[in-house]
Formats: structure tokens, C-alpha cells, sequence
């Protein structure tokens, strides 16, 4: 168990935990008015200072982990702890002779159970992947690795990554830390649950129409949506191939940066993956002590009006108001935006995405590999394998999808959504060419019930209105924790702030102040801060 | 790498109902029949054109007659979170034919995903291109063999386009037919052939549904060109023409080594027929399984008659959509699979390949540097006072063609340079089965002996020619025994020399010798223990 010293300290612990599992834990620290420091950066240094060692570190989190398991369910896989162990064991020989250790040594990562790993099953979440183990690393996995990462287990998501609750995983499903009664968002629900219940240090997700930024917001955690293309996705496994992105948890702005900072960059194995030139984000992070009074002079805040409106819970409108008045105490230029074609995004998220991945998921067919079911004919050895292996919100997008992309329907559906797709683009372009970033709710409420809407799934679409677009118009976003639903006792609200995509960031740089989300780190901790205090 | 992924896959991932597994037993059924030097000549050439999707950054490069299974990858084996990767030599071979096609290039182009459900498509969809091929409206010029009433044809070339190949089923045994068909004469009937002619894609399958099969994914995502022909054939010779010619073309280009036999170089056909006086044509009906010139041709007759037989016993009805597999052993056709209604193959614009965008300059680059193709050359020959027959002997082989134009840059005159070839060389690398690449003649010293012939240092008329092998072996022992240093030379491993001594014999005997004797005494001399 970690000494309260090397704790990385919680703003807020989450409300279940202290008091339905954590009651006797001594290493929550009441509320705190500084943001959350960085896991990794804190534990790098104590690790090299050799006040503690990657064995106790990892033991005590693999503890932890353990512990907290039976009430969340977010890993569908733990690494055993001998793997673990020795991994860490290594690192300390590697720090007791001096030598050299990886940017991420000693950090404890989950993986999203999307996100292939060659030593531990990667099903997506679903039946039809049953035990599958791919014989290769995902692009993102294996950076982190060679990098001195330490891959503890793989987390729980809604199956192939379609949904927005982890109710849709075909294993089990994942509470929220918060409150135990709650889901944790989706589809990284896993991810986030496990990050913000300290069951590791940060979280790999992936996010199609906002499957890391809104189960960061129901969780309490920072969620970080890169730019389309600045992480390859080989060894993602594909739900919407236009639109997935492999994206970062942390419990702190600057551990989502290191994050990303880690897994970017192009790959010869992603044709889509970007040559744009990796910033090193975790440099340009400013530690409070040596800011000025007015941080943030200069940059220029657009609020997506279309957002704070209807169908958007009061206290989600508040909480991100008064986040943005306080963005305007600290130096910025706030005013409203309009994209009048805000609302068009979720249709059309929902034709494309589903077209996809109805083609995405051919492969699911029992031949190659996966659960298959014996037929007497081949077809029905395809039907039967994939009546049994996929769940139902899959079988329902696939045929949605199959549908959009008929001879016929084509044109009215899948032609039109593209349509609408680059009008989005455009509206976002024009929107960020008069401000450095944008900013909207991360959802338009705050965690619900487990089992509140599983059975109307229009309303569990709808819940998405907030994070689609900008996944259609392939633009980076940050999610973090700006204040809480009814109160201190309440879920945890997140604000979505989203930035231009890369091709334009060099452009806008030449200011210290980038415009760039994750660039403002701890600078945009002063959010949380105030939000605490008042 | 394919050991790799054969241990990370569980146990039963190239299982097929009804419990197929990979059985090596039935592999050698399928392996090269080739020769060790051809071997070699097929791989430089497929690493061209292998690239592949997966493959800029490839791991898994397709050997044809390697072991079922054995040259796959995640990305062939279409695994959950595998991408392709377009090379760019595709792009370029696909250029390169289309230039060559006389065809007009789309500066922008895209890749499209055709979706079908088939155990050969790992990943339940190609990646094709639908609706905007990288080049299309060409033509392709060829000159009718004399045997065949000689004649020059233009057929126009609908459109190329790059795709990815599907894997292969291989079947145990061959299904049983029963279908008669009986000579008819159709020459009652005009008939037209829509012949879309098209390089690879062909799935291996037998009618006969009952028997297991396998499933070879070696093959799997290796990228190929689709090109596809206007309906301008009209007889199977005609089809089988501008199928020779395409081959050429690739090879002359050296995108392909143009195998049908391994499949480097596939062809459908689809054939509709009409009657006298009827505007419209019938129902297409498409062939598959030609793997070889004559098969093309002859399918085609057959299906022609098959399909005019129908037409005059008023049976035309019975002519419907179908795919038809021809079977060489029976030399019919029979039906493969019927299409119920248009397959509906929801193409859509593949999302994980960026756009194909072509630059003028990118494009005058590649046109600058093609070799001379097999028309313009064809053309020049003919200029050059050859004869048809001629022409088109020299110009079917790029290596030949190369030999001949070596040769007459020496000086050497045209005509007998070509009756050098296509006589007795000719009738050598039939005899010993070697490539004009093989033998040891240069084009120099054919120069020079022609030279010889010409200026009558050696009889000009090259008269009876001596095959009586005794004879022979006086003439090569006085050559060797008045060339020691040269004897030596070749014996310490100057094996070009050969060369040298067939000229000294060829000169001695007034160019007299029969070749292939002449080069059997000399070898076995010349390698003798001295």
C-alpha cells in the first residue's frame, strides 16, 4: 500500500468508494484545492530517487486493483501478478545499476479490451471473440512498451465499442467508482472506472463518437480524444474505420499528455496515420507557481451555444458556465458560437458509423478464427456463428448499416450523412479559425442508472449529441472534470474542450499559450480548483 | 512471421466446415511444377507486384507453391485490428498499364470495399475500385496470327483498376458432370461474344458442394490489376489474341510475369449471343477457370455453341445469369453458381486507405520511362522489311525481341538475323529448353557470323546441313586442338568461351553443323576430363 506521500492525491475522492469500500483506506485524502499532479511524473521521481521501488508500487496497485474489482467489474482480464512483478523487478535492477529507463517506466497502464495485446485476450467486449489472443501489439500497445510501460489487464467496454454504458459488454458490467448503482459511461467504461478508482494509473480507450470523452465525464477523470490520424489504429479493432481514434485516460491533464505524447506519431502499418510532427506536449506543460496573474491572456474561447440549450440538464449547463466564466478570469477572451448544424451530427454519426462497421464486422464470420457455431452449410455456419457470438445493439447497427449502404437506399442515407459530414467539417473550421478552442458539456447529463436505458435506445443515442461531431469532423478534444451534478455529493460533470486539428496547431503556436487543449495542462487545472472552492 | 501468427491463433482458426484443417498431404497437389531457374524468375517478379495492401511494410511477401497458409500476416488473415497498406509500386504497375493501354488516367482516384460473404474473403469484403477506376477508355492494338487469317484488330479496353486478390479454395476432388453437349453447327446463327477480358481474379471452386474444402490464404490481399475489355471479340482465337497480347504488354512492362499457370494471369470471359437479326444481345453468361491461351479459345467456342444450340431449339430462356466453370478434362463448360437477381455488393469508399492522387508530372515520368511496347515494335519490325509471320515471332518475347535488336546494332543484316533466331536458335532453345537468355551466344558473335556470311569468309548459302554426329566430333576436336589456350580458359571457368568454340566449328564447317549437335558433342568435349 502507498504512503499517503506518494499517493497521488484524489480532488474528490469518488463518493463509493470512501464510504462503501474505501471507508477504512487511509490513502484518500479529503478534498484537495490543487488539481491532481501528475501519476506518472510524481512516481518517476520516486522511483529514480529510489524512495520507492517498481515492486512495492506494483504491488501495492495490483492490491488495489484486486480490491476494488468485485465492486466495479472494469477489467475483463488482469495480468497475473507474477507478470507483473517481474516486469517491475526488472525496472529496479535497470534503476539499481544506473541505467537508462524508459519515458514510462514504472507506469501501470490498462488497456481497452479493443486494443490488441499478444500475451492476454482481446475480445472487444464481445462473445464472438471469445478467448481470442492476437498474435500481435497494437501500434499503441507496443510503443507503451517500449517505452517500460507495464500493461496490467485489459478493461471492459460496450461490445466492438458500440454503446454508452459498458451494459452492452457480453461479459459483465462495470459499475460507476462514484456511486455504484451508476454506469460508467461507454464504451471505455472500463478504462475510465478503473482510472478513476486508481485501479491504474492511466487508461488507453478508444473513442468512435465519444467512447473515451463522455465515460471521462461520467467518471470523473480526464479523457483526451486525439486528432483523427495522430495515433495509429493498427490493432484497434475497427467499429467505424473513418472515425475510431485511440485516446488516453488519466487522473490528470498532464498524465493524458505524457499519454499521448507516447502512442502518437505515424506507422506504416495505419495508412491513415499522420506524418504531422509529434509536439512534445509534456514540455510545454507551465507549473503554476510560475504563472502569471492572467495565464490564459489572449487565447480566444468560443462556447458552443447549441449545447448549453435544451435537452441539457441545468446542472451540467451551470457547472460549465461557471468553468468558462472562470476561463475568462484567468485571461480569456470568452464569447458564443454558433454551429447551427450541431444537431445534425448524431444522424449522421449514426448512418456512417453503423455502414462501417456492418462492413468492419464481415470478418466475425467463424472461419479464420473466434467462436464458431457448426453448420451442416456454409451459410449457416456464417449465420449461426454470428447469431450466437454478437449481441444485440451490434446486430442491430450492423443491419442499420447494411441498410444505409443498399443498392438503392445508398444515395438517401450513406451518401447524404457524408454530406453532412463535411458541412459539420466546415462549421467547425470556421468556428476554430475565430477561436483557439471551442467549448460544450461532455455529455448532456451526468452518470445514470444502471438499466435506465438499456431498453430505449434512441435515448442512450441521444446522450451522444455532444462528443459525435467532433468525431466526424476528425478534430481533437479534451475532457475533464469541471464540477459536480446537486452539490459535492453529486456525479461528476466533465467540460469537453475541443481544438483544432493538428494541421492547423503549427499555425496558431507561435503563442505559448497554444491553443492546442492539452498544451494547457495544469493551466486549465485552475478549473477544478475553483470549482472546489466554491 | 506465418509461424508466429500459426502459434498466436488458437487452434482452429483455419477450421472450415465441415472440419477442414490444413492438410499437408494435399499440398503437393498444388505446388510449383516449375523448374528451379524459373522459380527464381517468378519471385523477382512477383516481389513487384506483391507490395499489396499490407505490404509496403511487408512481412509476408506471396510465394506461388508455397505451403498453403505459411505466407499470411494479420492483415491477410484479416484479424480483428489489422490495416492494409497500399504499396506504391501498385500505383505505378497500374499507370504503367494503363499508359500502355492508351487509356486516360483519373488524377484522382479512390478505393471502394465490394462486400461478400465467401470463405476466401477473409475480411467479408475486397478492396476494389467501383466507380472511379485509375484508368479507363484505352485500346489495345493486336496483329491476328497468319495461321489464323493474319489481320490487325484495335479492342477497346473499358477500364483498369487496382484490387486486392482473395485467398483460394482448393478442393480435394473434382466433381462429377453429366451435361452432353452435342456438335451443332451455328453457322445459322450470328452471334456476337461480349468478351470482358480481365487479368486475375479467379476463385478455384467445383460445382460438386458435397466434399470438403481448404481454404489458402497465401494469396490473400496480394494487390492485382482488373482490367476489363469493350465487347469487341467475336471469335474464341480473337478473345485468345488479345489475352497473348496482354500478357505481353505486362511482360514488356515487367509488372507481372504474366503466368497463367500460377494465376499471375487471370481471365473471365463473358459471352452473350444473339440471333440473326436481332439487335439485342442475350444474356451474358460468365466463364471462369481459363488457365491457359488455348483454354480461353476454346471455352469460348464451346459456350458459343452451347449457347446457339439453346438459341435454335428455342430454348434461348434456359440461357440465364450464371457464372460457368470451364473444365479442361471434359472441355465444357457447367454451371458454377447461378445469379439470383443483381448481387447487391454495397460498395462503399474504403476508409482505410487514403485517396489515390496522381501528379501530371508523376505520371509523365512514368510514361517517359516505359520500354517499347509490343505494337510500336511490332511496327518498326514490320518497317524494317520483316514479314508478319517473322514480326510477330520476334516481338512475342521481350528477351528475343531484345536479342534480335542487339543483334542487328551490330550491323548485321535484318532478315538473316531473324532467320537466325527463329531457325536454328530457335530450334536449339526448343531442343536443350532454354531461354534465349540461357544459351551462350551473344548477340555480338551472331553479328559477327552473320558479318562472316555476308562478306563469304564463310559460305554465304548455308547448304546441307552435317548431322552426322562422327563427323562433327572430327571438326570439334580440331577446334580445341588448334585453341589450347582458349581450352584452357574454359576449363579454369571462362564458360562463355562455348560461344567462341561454336563459332571456330560453325566457321570450319561453313555454318554447316546442325546446332543442337553441334553444341552436344562440343559441351560433352569441353567438360571432358582432360
Amino acid at each position: 500500500m502507498l504512503s499517503s506521500a506518494e499517493t497521488p492525491r484524489l480532488l474528490r475522492s469518488p463518493a463509493a468508494l470512501t464510504f462503501k469500500c474505501l471507508h477504512t483506506s487511509p490513502i484518500l485524502t479529503p478534498a484537495s484545492t490543487s488539481p491532481s499532479p501528475s501519476q506518472i511524473l510524481t512516481n518517476r521521481k520516486a522511483l529514480l530517487s529510489r524512495q520507492t521501488s517498481a515492486v512495492d508500487l506494483a504491488k501495492s496497485l495490483l492490491h488495489r486493483l484486486r480490491r476494488y474489482e468485485p465492486q466495479l467489474s472494469s477489467f475483463l482480464y488482469v495480468s497475473p501478478d507474477d507478470i507483473v512483478l517481474k516486469q517491475a523487478e526488472e525496472l529496479d535492477n535497470r534503476i539499481k545499476n544506473n541505467e537508462e529507463v524508459g519515458p514510462l517506466a514504472g507506469v501501470f497502464v490498462g488497456v481497452k479490451d479493443n486494443i490488441c495485446t499478444r500475451d492476454m485476450p482481446s475480445t472487444a467486449g464481445s462473445r464472438i471473440l471469445e478467448n481470442y489472443r492476437p498474435p500481435f501489439d497494437a501500434t499503441a500497445v507496443r510503443k507503451l512498451r517500449e517505452m517500460g510501460a507495464i500493461v496490467v489487464g485489459k478493461t471492459n467496454m460496450d461490445e466492438f465499442g458500440m454503446g454508452s454504458t459498458t451494459e452492452g459488454s457480453a461479459y459483465q458490467v462495470t459499475a460507476n467508482p462514484w456511486d455504484l448503482s451508476r454506469v460508467p459511461g461507454g464504451s471505455s467504461g472500463g478504462s475510465a472506472a478503473a482510472v478513476s478508482a486508481r485501479q491504474c494509473m492511466v487508461a488507453l480507450g478508444s473513442d468512435t463518437g465519444g467512447s473515451v470523452r463522455q465515460p471521462a465525464s461520467f467518471c470523473g477523470v480526464v479523457g483526451l480524444k486525439p486528432t483523427y490520424g495522430r495515433v495509429s489504429r493498427y490493432g484497434l479493432v475497427a467499429y467505424a474505420s473513418s472515425l475510431d481514434v485511440i485516446g488516453c485516460f488519466g487522473s490528470s491533464v498532464a498524465d493524458a499528455g505524457i499519454l499521448l505524447n507516447a502512442i502518437s506519431g505515424f506507422d506504416n502499418f495505419d495508412a491513415t496515420s499522420s506524418k504531422q510532427e509529434v509536439p512534445d506536449y509534456a514540455s510545454q506543460f507551465v507549473p503554476l507557481d510560475y504563472m502569471e496573474s492572467k495565464p490564459l491572456k489572449g487565447l480566444r474561447v468560443g462556447v458552443i451555444h447549441e449545447t448549453l440549450g435544451n435537452g441539457v440538464d441545468s446542472e451540467v449547463v451551470s457547472s460549465v458556465r461557471s468553468a468558462v466564466s472562470h476561463l475568462e478570469e484567468l485571461g480569456c477572451t470568452v464569447s458564443e458560437v454558433s454551429l447551427p448544424s450541431f444537431s445534425l451530427g448524431l444522424p449522421a454519426y449514426y448512418i456512417l458509423a453503423s455502414s462501417e462497421s456492418s462492413s468492419n464486422l464481415s470478418r466475425y464470420d467463424g472461419v479464420r478464427y473466434g467462436n464458431q457455431v457448426f453448420g451442416e452449410e456454409l451459410k449457416s455456419l456464417y449465420g449461426d456463428s454470428r447469431a450466437e457470438g454478437l449481441g444485440s445493439e451490434v446486430k442491430m447497427r450492423i443491419l442499420m448499416g447494411t441498410y444505409a449502404l443498399s443498392a438503392g437506399y445508398y444515395d438517401a442515407y450513406y451518401k447524404r450523412a457524408q454530406q453532412v459530414r463535411t458541412i459539420i467539417r466546415n462549421s467547425f473550421k470556421d468556428a476554430l479559425d475565430k477561436n483557439d478552442i471551442l467549448i460544450s458539456p461532455a455529455a448532456p447529463s451526468v452518470a445514470y442508472k444502471i438499466g435506465e436505458k438499456k431498453n430505449d435506445p434512441l435515448a442512450m443515442y441521444a446522450g451522444d449529441i455532444m462528443t459525435v461531431n467532433v468525431n466526424l469532423a476528425g478534430l481533437p478534444a479534451l475532457v475533464l472534470p469541471c464540477g459536480f451534478d446537486g452539490g459535492s455529493a453529486g456525479m461528476p460533470v466533465g467540460i469537453q474542450m475541443i481544438g483544432a486539428a493538428f494541421d492547423e496547431q503549427h499555425n496558431l503556436s507561435r503563442d505559448v499559450r497554444s491553443p492546442c487543449p492539452w498544451v494547457l495542462v495544469e493551466n486549465l487545472s485552475f478549473v477544478r480548483e475553483r470549482v472546489t472552492e466554491s | 512471421m506465418a509461424l508466429t501468427l500459426l502459434r498466436g491463433i488458437h487452434s482452429n482458426c483455419f477450421r472450415l466446415y465441415p472440419a477442414v484443417y490444413v492438410a499437408r498431404k494435399h499440398v503437393r497437389h498444388f505446388r510449383v511444377r516449375s523448374s528451379q531457374g524459373q522459380t527464381a524468375m517468378q519471385e523477382k517478379q512477383q516481389t513487384q507486384l506483391k507490395a499489396s495492401p499490407k505490404s509496403e511494410s511487408a512481412n509476408c511477401p506471396y510465394n506461388y507453391g508455397a505451403h498453403p497458409n505459411t505466407s499470411v500476416c494479420p492483415v491477410c488473415m484479416g484479424l480483428p485490428g489489422a490495416l492494409p497498406v497500399l504499396n506504391s509500386k501498385v500505383i505505378e504497375s497500374a499507370v504503367k498499364v494503363g499508359l500502355a493501354l492508351n487509356c486516360k488516367l483519373s488524377l484522382s482516384s479512390k478505393f471502394d470495399r465490394k462486400q461478400y460473404f465467401y470463405p476466401d474473403l477473409p475480411k467479408g469484403y475486397q478492396i476494389s475500385q467501383f466507380d472511379i477506376p485509375i484508368a479507363a477508355g484505352g485500346y489495345l492494338d493486336v496483329d491476328l496470327p497468319v495461321e489464323f487469317g493474319g489481320g490487325h484488330r484495335k479492342f477497346g479496353v473499358t477500364r483498369v483498376h487496382m484490387e486486392e486478390d482473395a485467398g483460394k479454395l482448393l478442393h480435394t476432388d473434382n466433381g462429377s458432370f453429366s451435361q452432353e453437349i452435342k456438335t451443332f453447327p451455328y453457322s445459322s446463327l450470328s452471334y456476337q461474344i461480349y468478351c470482358a477480358f480481365i487479368i486475375t481474379f479467379t476463385v478455384l471452386f467445383t460445382p460438386n458442394q458435397d466434399h470438403h474444402f481448404h481454404v489458402d490464404l497465401n494469396r490473400a490481399g496480394v494487390p492485382l490489376l482488373e482490367i476489363v475489355s469493350e465487347p469487341d471479340m467475336r471469335t474464341g482465337t480473337e478473345a485468345a489474341e488479345y489475352a497473348a497480347e496482354l500478357q505481353r504488354l505486362v511482360r514488356y512492362l515487367g509488372v507481372s510475369n504474366g503466368n497463367m499457370q500460377e494465376g499471375s494471369l487471370r481471365c473471365d470471359v463473358n459471352i452473350s449471343v444473339r440471333p440473326h437479326g436481332q439487335e439485342e444481345f442475350g444474356t451474358k453468361v460468365e466463364i471462369k477457370n481459363l488457365n491457359s491461351f488455348s483454354s480461353v479459345s476454346r471455352a469460348i467456342d464451346y459456350e458459343i455453341l452451347r449457347q446457339a444450340q439453346l438459341h435454335s431449339q428455342g430454348q434461348a430462356d434456359q440461357i440465364v445469369q450464371e457464372t460457368r466453370l470451364w473444365e479442361e478434362g471434359a472441355q465444357k463448360t457447367f454451371t458454377m453458381r447461378k445469379k439470383e437477381g443483381l448481387a447487391d455488393y454495397r460498395y462503399f469508399p474504403e476508409p482505410d486507405l487514403p485517396g489515390v492522387n496522381l501528379s501530371e508530372e508523376y505520371i509523365s515520368n512514368i510514361r517517359d520511362s516505359l520500354p517499347e511496347l509490343p505494337e510500336t515494335k511490332r511496327r518498326r519490325y514490320e518497317n524494317m522489311g520483316l514479314n508478319m509471320q517473322d514480326v510477330l515471332f520476334l516481338v512475342n518475347d521481350i528477351n528475343v525481341a531484345a536479342f534480335f535488336d542487339a543483334t542487328i546494332a551490330t550491323g548485321a543484316d535484318v532478315k538473316l538475323a531473324a532467320n537466325w533466331i527463329m531457325g536454328d536458335i530457335a530450334a536449339y532453345m526448343n531442343n536443350e529448353k532454354l531461354s534465349i537468355d540461357d544459351i551462350k551466344l551473344t548477340p555480338q558473335e551472331l553479328g559477327e557470323l552473320i558479318a562472316s556470311i555476308k562478306d563469304g569468309t564463310i559460305n554465304g548459302k548455308i547448304g546441307k546441313e552435317i548431322a552426322d554426329p562422327s563427323e562433327i566430333e572430327k571438326i570439334v576436336d580440331k577446334v580445341l586442338a588448334n585453341n589450347p589456350k582458349q581450352l584452357e580458359q574454359y576449363r579454369g571457368g571462362k564458360t562463355k568461351l562455348q560461344g567462341f568454340f561454336a563459332g571456330q566449328i560453325m566457321k570450319e564447317t561453313k555454318g554447316k553443323a546442325n546446332p543442337a549437335l553441334l553444341n552436344k558433342i562440343l559441351l560433352e568435349k569441353l567438360n571432358a576430363k582432360p
